[in-house]
């Protein structure tokens, strides 16, 4: 295959950016994305060229470090894929690839495609955690939880915090991915005892690291790598109307 | 945002019905725009009672707007750069366009307070004949004020089909099997009101209202 990629080439965070065009030759259809751009690379390097900076990590969809948008869709064209699991069998032949970085606030870029996610970290160190100790893990049937909230909890559970619900959102929300943090523990016993102080707490980091509100415009379900669904939200309201109502009770924190 | 949207469709709600009394002919429907201006007496005076409603709605509609322009002035400053290359969205059409439809429905319903309410744009004016006012205003030779009615009506039932199941959302709607009803309530509301908003107009048009 023979494709035009524009690509986002910004040199540091003072930058100010543009896209530049890369035409690139003999890409294999097996390839993945990141791999196709690693072809990319090597010939910019040969060239004396500066090469085009993008994260990644584990490359089988499972750490949340990759991410662009590609023609205008977080992650690609393929549902419920990460970039580095897109496969370049899904373009034309001759086509013209646009890639840009997530584009928010709350994500300054680094270089090229890579963004600064710290403002996912300031949600999670908000209270996306559970102060008891709970050594290693316990035997499973011990504390019993009712199987709906445990499938609940472990589709939450599968957010891997790449941040793709934000670029694809309208108005710059992360609240898909807060929701999968404030739920994969609230729907669960161990959650319980900071279950209100958490929602708070997160939705509140949320806000001051300058992400939009959500308007249920649901752009952040279409794009999720992992399926997260739109009704999560509805359960992160749920705890943050109870923890608004409950506020004034003494609950520390709240 | 919720809140103050779900008063506006128990607004909608009640001003549809009350819209529907013109099919039972003129005295009647007269007799009941004089009874809005009444209820509450003897124990409140005259128009009382619709003023506070009037108050009410006003309240409503100004914390809607409040609320609507905060979250797109946040919209807008949390992505300064823009996409080179950007998808049209995939969610509804319902979803993308509630802010504008949202400006176009508050037009609409200025130019509706100038037409029927105080009758400065009608035909024939009269507040004390409002059934006289809605027959002349959608008369064959007036197509064009049925038209923009037609479609402010319609914008009304998208702004509805995306706002009535993101308000249920925000409320505390959290079930999947809950999203599937949530959003079939939206979607009858807003045909509902649709409908039975536009069969004034089109039966004045049609000549089943004279
Ligand atoms: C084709 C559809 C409609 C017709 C025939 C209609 C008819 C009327 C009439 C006759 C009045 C005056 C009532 C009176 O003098 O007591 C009125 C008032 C009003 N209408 Fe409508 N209407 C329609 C649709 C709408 C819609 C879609 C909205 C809102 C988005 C709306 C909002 C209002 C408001 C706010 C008032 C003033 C209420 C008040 O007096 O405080 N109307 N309408
Ligand atoms: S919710 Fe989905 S899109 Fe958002 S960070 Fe988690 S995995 Fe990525
Ligand atoms: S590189 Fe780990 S998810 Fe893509």
């Amino acid at each position: 295959m023979n494709l035009t990629l524009r690509i986002w080439r910004q040199k540091g965070p003072e930058d100010k950016g543009r896209m530049v065009t890369y035409q690139v030759d003999d890409v294999s259809p097996d390839m993945s994305f990141l791999e196709m751009l690693d072809v990319l690379n090597e010939r910019l390097i040969l060239a004396g060229d500066e090469p085009v900076a993008f994260d990644h990590d584990c490359r089988e969809g499972i750490c949340g470090a990759c991410g662009m948008v590609i023609n205008g869709n977080a992650h690609g064209p393929q549902k419920m894929t990460t970039a580095c699991q897109l496969h370049m069998r899904h373009f034309a032949d001759g086509e013209t690839i646009d890639i840009e970085p997530w584009r928010a606030r709350a994500f300054p870029v680094v270089k090229d495609l890579v963004v600064n996610r710290g403002s996912l970290d300031k949600i999670i160190a908000a209270g996306g955690y559970i102060t008891a100790p709970t050594g290693s893990a316990p035997e499973a049937h011990s504390t019993p939880v009712a199987k709906a909230n445990a499938d609940a909890a472990f589709e939450s559970a599968a957010c891997i915090g790449c941040g793709a619900c934000v670029a694809a959102c309208p108005n710059g929300s992360g609240m898909l991915f807060t929701a999968a943090k404030v739920t994969q523990l609230s729907l669960l016993p161990q959650g319980q005892p900071e279950r209100f102080t958490r929602v708070i707490g997160m939705v509140d980091a949320h806000d001051e690291a300058g992400f939009g509100g959500c308007t249920n415009a649901g752009e952040c379900t279409a794009v999720c790598p992992k399926g997260i669904p739109l009704n999560t939200i509805g359960r992160l309201n749920r705890d943050y109307l109870k923890a608004t109502a409950k506020r004034g009770d003494n609950t520390p924190g709240s | 945002m919720a809140v103050t949207g779900i008063i506006l469709v128990l607004f909608l709600i009640a001003h549809m019905l009350g819209n529907l009394k013109i099919f039972t002919g003129a005295t009647s429907f007269d007799h009941y725009a004089h009874w809005l201006r009444e209820i509450g007496a003897p124990l409140l005076p005259g128009v009382w009672f619709l003023w506070i409603l009037r108050t009410a709605l006003v309240v409503s509609v100004v914390g809607h707007i409040w609320a609507a322009t905060t979250l797109a002035l946040r919209a807008r400053a949390a992505r300064p750069v823009r996409y080179a290359h950007r998808k049209p969205v995939q969610g509804s059409y319902a979803a993308r366009t509630m802010r504008w439809g949202g400006v176009i429905i508050l037009l609409f319903v200025i130019y509706h307070l100038l037409d029927l309410t105080t009758g400065t744009l009608n035909p024939v004016g009269d507040p004390s004949r409002p059934y006289a006012n809605v027959v002349a205003d959608f008369a064959p030779k007036r197509w064009y004020v049925t038209l923009f009615y037609t479609l402010s009506v319609v914008a009304v039932g998208f702004h509805l089909r995306h706002g009535v199941f993101s308000a249920l959302r925000s409320l505390g709607q959290q079930t999947p099997r809950g999203e599937r009803r949530a959003r079939v309530v939206a979607l009858v509301l807003a045909v509902g009101l649709c409908v039975g908003y536009l069969v004034v107009p089109f039966a004045v048009l049609t000549g089943l209202v004279s």
